[in-house]
């Protein structure tokens, strides 16, 4: 089946006075109809550019330099700015972080809703209040009708957002980009929201890019895993198996640095030492290997390739089979101590 | 929204007796006004009799009271040097400036407005640049030298224009003459509108730009592109809604300042309108007008601030019923 | 060309700062690698400085550089009045851009002019920035009373144009003064009413400023090690909005050189015998309608050059210490 939304070597770069700065390298990654992709990843690591880049919403000077962006099989990052408006709201949603600033203060909720409504489809402007009110009840907004005439202000954080995601699924898109949709909100209701965006989705058929540092939301909600490392893919794969049993050292250190309930009390949180490096200071070959326990040789030379690893699919070369160079037999060990699934030609090669 | 109008109006009363004040120690402290009024020859007698019946003597509250008595009925005294009363002095001058002040708004605004939108959106164009350019030239130049400059070209140079005065006038009603319906009363408002109101236009320009810029930045307007919606509806319904809040803040005062200016346009083309008054009353040091003068720019400041205000209400609802659930 | 900047920051007007330990601090940011990046960059921003640097120095040196020492009576004749620039026809050699009325060389009192005018500029931008500051600094430190009182006053004259505050200013002291002792405290009038109406920016700046670091943990810190507060404001809070002051005082300098030509133009401002280039383009003007343009025309040029310059030094300033605006 022809994924909904198709990323193929997306680059993205950013020029400056000090060079050209690489936001995004590489990036390669499919949505399927009905899917929820997460993204996830630190601040800085490349999850809103790629979700900006997506909607054709990058902001000069930054660039999409390579790849290409498939929407339904139907490339999308070469459209004229018309065509692509086009694109925007009717067929790919987007949800920003803040609710408090999404909306324009100056315009009553029902105008802005009727306004996205009749810019994609041809409707009376009654026909349009009238779907602008269905919206509003379906995101859960009490006494819709009364609250079309509402400005922004009059509304708490949580129903803005809601009123955001009213605004993002007027048309119908097949994509939904969620930029970090809870973040700003009170964690009250953080989960009514997420669970709402779902439910909603699912109903219309629609895929969801969820992005997001929040690793319990993706947990309960995603489908499946994209984790990103100084604008690269590190791991993608099936949410269980990204969360249980990671395959890049970058994820394994995030996994063993989330607190959780059922674990030992007594048992301290690991952290990954050191910080991701600026988008001007990528080191050279894998951008995790000054961080990493498991580095060895050609991992500060050349730059791994996304490889089978179980379940998912991880840049890292323990997962190479047919490396020339084996990494030393201990780091295989403490690497398959923690879980990754370094294949056995690779075990075998260590020695 | 009621209660907003009042608390502006209790703030503009403040605020005009702030300036009332100001204007009563200098009509009644800032040197004699006895000596002002009589000659050298005039005896101590009589001058202690003119003192007595000008109530100088009298407390001090007394004096300010009866001053904004005076005042509210436009009562202003009368001019040291005209020895006339300086409400007909004023009454006399003021549509000149007035009408000076009002074309070189409207010049401002229609002119300002458009090129400050234009060079928000298009700010890479060389047109863009070259309005920029323009507008840096227009507030550094002077404005008595932009008007030198407009003679010497237009006047002297190419004989176009006149170069001085109203040109012919027309009694309307009472004092109010007006030039705007004579060919050569309108003929001889252009090149003072220009010199007065290029200041104004390069000004409202820099900030509908500025503003433009601002807002263009918002997460509301990229939430309206990603939402599909067209370029006109974003540039011209939700950007340019969103920045007239603070231009009509801006330019509100601007008109008022633009009276105040007038002074020295007035000065440049001899308009004969109420800054002159106002300068001449300055180099001869004739109290009673600079008094008046000043309180009724205040005045006209305060009202005009006052319907800003009302304005920006109207414009923006977080006031409106913030205020209305109070 | 870090000399270059250096000198720059100079030329812009930064007056000696009141606190000598805030200084350096201040050369290290000038100098700082992105403002230096930004100056580098703008080729319309060098020629601004050189420009600026040129015109400061010219008048700095004017008694040296001038080839005629236009206010010694001894050495004008009556017979070099109203020569045309030396390139036009009837020209002199001796007088390179004419003379005047008085026979004058236009170039020499051009730059004894224009040293009154900096100098006016300088010290109002400095008497502006010291009240400023220390109303500003007071304000948002004590807060209460003092703090609304001081900001109730700034409200209410931000609402009345410079020039108007200038003139009453003026008029005033013309009124207390009686003319003779006028021309001789002039200067101080001049600098005292220009400067009076740029305070109200300064204030605000540095009380928002105080404001914001007042709650933070290290002047916290040093309340509780027992500073003193002046030594906090002086060593911890000035030093953090001398940025936004540095530009407000650019730009004020530009308005200064204006308001006092304007006011010379105006014929209340420096007396004919020590013109400024305002006063010189007055002179000028009464004799631009029988063709000595001349007289005026330079001087005009030469203020609108230097108002220019250091307007577009305080843009570029603004835009590079804001890098929103960028």
């Amino acid at each position: 089946m022809t994924p909904t939304l198709s990323v193929r070597n997306l680059r993205v770069e950013i020029p400056t006075r000090r060079g050209v700065l690489t936001a995004i390298d590489d990036l390669s990654f499919d949505i399927a109809p009905g899917e929820v992709l997460g993204v996830v990843g630190e601040s800085g690591a490349g999850k809103s550019i790629t979700g900006t880049a997506i909607i054709g919403l990058l902001e000069p000077p930054a660039r999409i330099a390579g790849g290409e962006i498939r929407l339904a099989g139907e490339r999308i990052d070469d459209l004229s700015a018309d065509a692509m408006r086009r694109v925007r709201g009717r067929r790919i949603g987007m949800i920003f972080q803040d609710p408090l600033t999404s909306l324009n203060p100056l315009y009553r909720i029902g105008e802005q809703l009727a306004e996205t409504i009749l810019t994609h489809e041809r409707l009376s402007q009654r026909a349009a209040t009238d779907k602008a009110r269905r919206l509003l009840e379906e995101v859960g907004i009490p006494a819709a009708g009364d609250r079309l005439s509402s400005y922004p202000h009059q509304f708490s954080g949580g129903m803005r957002q809601r009123v955001v995601i009213a605004l993002a699924l007027a048309a119908d898109p097949e994509l939904v980009v969620a930029d970090e949709p809870t973040t700003a909100l009170d964690v009250s209701v953080q989960a009514q929201i997420i669970t709402l965006l779902k439910r909603l989705c699912a109903e219309r058929g629609a895929s969801v890019m969820l992005i997001t540092h929040d690793m319990g939301v993706i947990a309960e909600t995603a489908d499946r895993v994209c984790v990103l490392y100084a604008g690269r893919l590190a791991e993608i794969g099936p949410v269980r198996d990204v969360v249980k049993r990671p395959q890049h050292p970058y994820t394994h250190g995030l996994m063993a640095a989330i607190p959780t309930l059922h674990g030992d009390p007594d048992e301290t949180l690991r952290q990954i030492p050191g910080a991701m490096p600026r988008l001007d200071a990528i080191p050279p070959g894998c951008p995790f290997n000054p961080r990493c326990d498991f580095a060895y040789g050609r991992c500060g030379s050349e730059r791994p390739e996304p490889l089978d690893a179980g379940k998912s699919r991880a840049a890292c070369f323990l997962h190479d089979a047919d490396a020339a160079e084996a990494p030393p037999a201990d780091t295989v060990r403490a690497a398959r101590a923690v879980g990754l699934e370094v294949p056995q030609k690779v075990a075998e090669a260590a020695r | 929204m009621l209660a907003f109008a009042l608390r502006r109006l209790v703030q503009a009363i403040g605020v005009m007796l702030v300036v009332s004040l100001i204007s009563f120690v200098l009509f009644r402290f800032v040197g004699d006004p006895v000596n002002q009024l009589v000659g050298v020859d005039t005896s101590p007698e009589e001058r202690a009799a003119l003192r007595e019946a000008l109530g100088l003597n009298d407390p001090v509250l007394v004096q300010f009271a009866r001053f904004i008595g005076k005042a509210v009925q436009f009562d202003f005294g009368i001019s040291y040097q005209f020895k006339q009363s300086v409400a007909g002095l004023i009454g006399q001058r003021l549509p000149a400036t007035l009408e000076l002040s009002f074309v070189s708004a409207l010049f401002a605004l229609l002119v300002g407005v458009p090129m400050g939108v234009y060079t928000g959106l298009y700010r890479d164009t060389w047109l863009a640049r070259a309005f920029l350019a323009v507008s840096l030239i227009g507030v550094s130049l002077p404005t008595f030298l932009i008007g030198i400059l407009l003679i010497f070209v237009v006047s002297v140079n190419l004989g176009w224009l006149p170069s001085f005065g109203r040109g012919e006038t027309v009694r309307v009603f009472g004092s109010w003459t007006t030039g705007l319906v004579t060919a050569s009363g309108l003929q001889s408002l252009i090149l003072p509108s220009i010199t007065l109101g290029l200041f104004q236009m390069t000004l409202i320009m820099r900030l509908v730009r500025g503003e433009m810029l601002e807002v263009l930045r918002t997460d509301y307007i990229k939430f309206a592109r990603a939402r599909g919606l067209s370029r006109r509806a974003i540039n011209f319904g939700h950007a340019l809604k969103n920045t007239l809040v603070p231009v009509i803040t801006i330019t509100g005062l601007q008109i008022g300042s633009i009276i105040a200016f007038a002074i020295i346009t007035e000065t440049v083309f001899q308009w004969p309108g109420m800054g002159l008054l106002f300068l001449q009353a300055v180099q001869s040091v004739d109290i009673p007008i600079m008094a008046a003068y000043l309180l009724l720019i205040a005045f006209l400041f305060v009202l005009i601030n006052f319907l800003v205000d009302l304005l920006y209400v109207a414009v923006d609802p977080r006031i409106r019923i913030g205020e209305a659930t109070r | 060309m870090a000399e270059l900047a250096d000198d720059k920051t100079r030329a812009v007007g930064t007056a000696p700062e009141p606190a000598d330990t805030a200084r350096p601090g201040m050369l290290a940011r000038a100098l700082d690698s992105d403002l230096f990046y930004s100056f580098r960059r703008s080729p319309v921003t060098v020629v601004s400085a050189v420009v600026a640097l040129g015109l400061v120095l010219s008048a700095v040196f004017a008694p040296w550089i001038a080839p005629h020492n236009p206010f010694d009576p001894a050495s004008l004749s009556i017979l070099d009045s109203f020569l045309p620039p030396a390139w036009a026809e009837g020209g002199d050699p001796r007088f390179l851009l004419g003379t005047d009325d008085q026979g004058r060389d236009m170039l020499s009192t051009i730059l004894y002019g224009m040293r009154i005018s900096l100098a006016v500029g300088f010290a109002s931008v400095i008497f502006a920035m010291l009240v400023g500051i220390t109303l500003g600094l007071v304000a948002g430190y004590f807060g209460g009373f003092l703090d609304s009182a001081i900001m109730r006053v700034a409200d209410v004259q931000l609402t009345f144009p410079a020039i108007l505050i200038a003139l009453l200013i003026d008029g005033a002291a013309r009124a207390l003064a009686g003319p003779r002792a006028y021309d001789e405290i002039v200067f101080g009038v001049l600098v005292f009413s220009i400067g009076l109406s740029f305070w109200v920016q300064y204030a605000r700046t540095v009380r928002g400023s105080v404001l914001v670091e007042i709650n933070k943990e290290y002047v916290l810190a040093a309340r509780l090690i027992g500073l003193r507060a002046s030594t906090i404001m002086f060593k911890h809070v000035l030093p953090n909005v001398l940025g936004p002051v540095l530009v407000i005082a650019t730009i004020n300098l530009a308005l200064a050189i204006i308001i006092e030509a304007t006011l010379s133009f105006l014929g209340v401002g420096v007396p004919p015998t020590q013109p400024s280039l305002g006063t010189l383009i007055r002179i000028g003007n009464d004799f631009l309608f029988s063709g000595e343009w001349w007289i005026t025309i330079f001087p005009g040029i030469v203020l609108a050059v230097l108002a220019l310059a250091v307007n577009l030094l305080g843009d570029w300033l603004r835009d590079a210490l804001n890098p929103k605006l960028r």
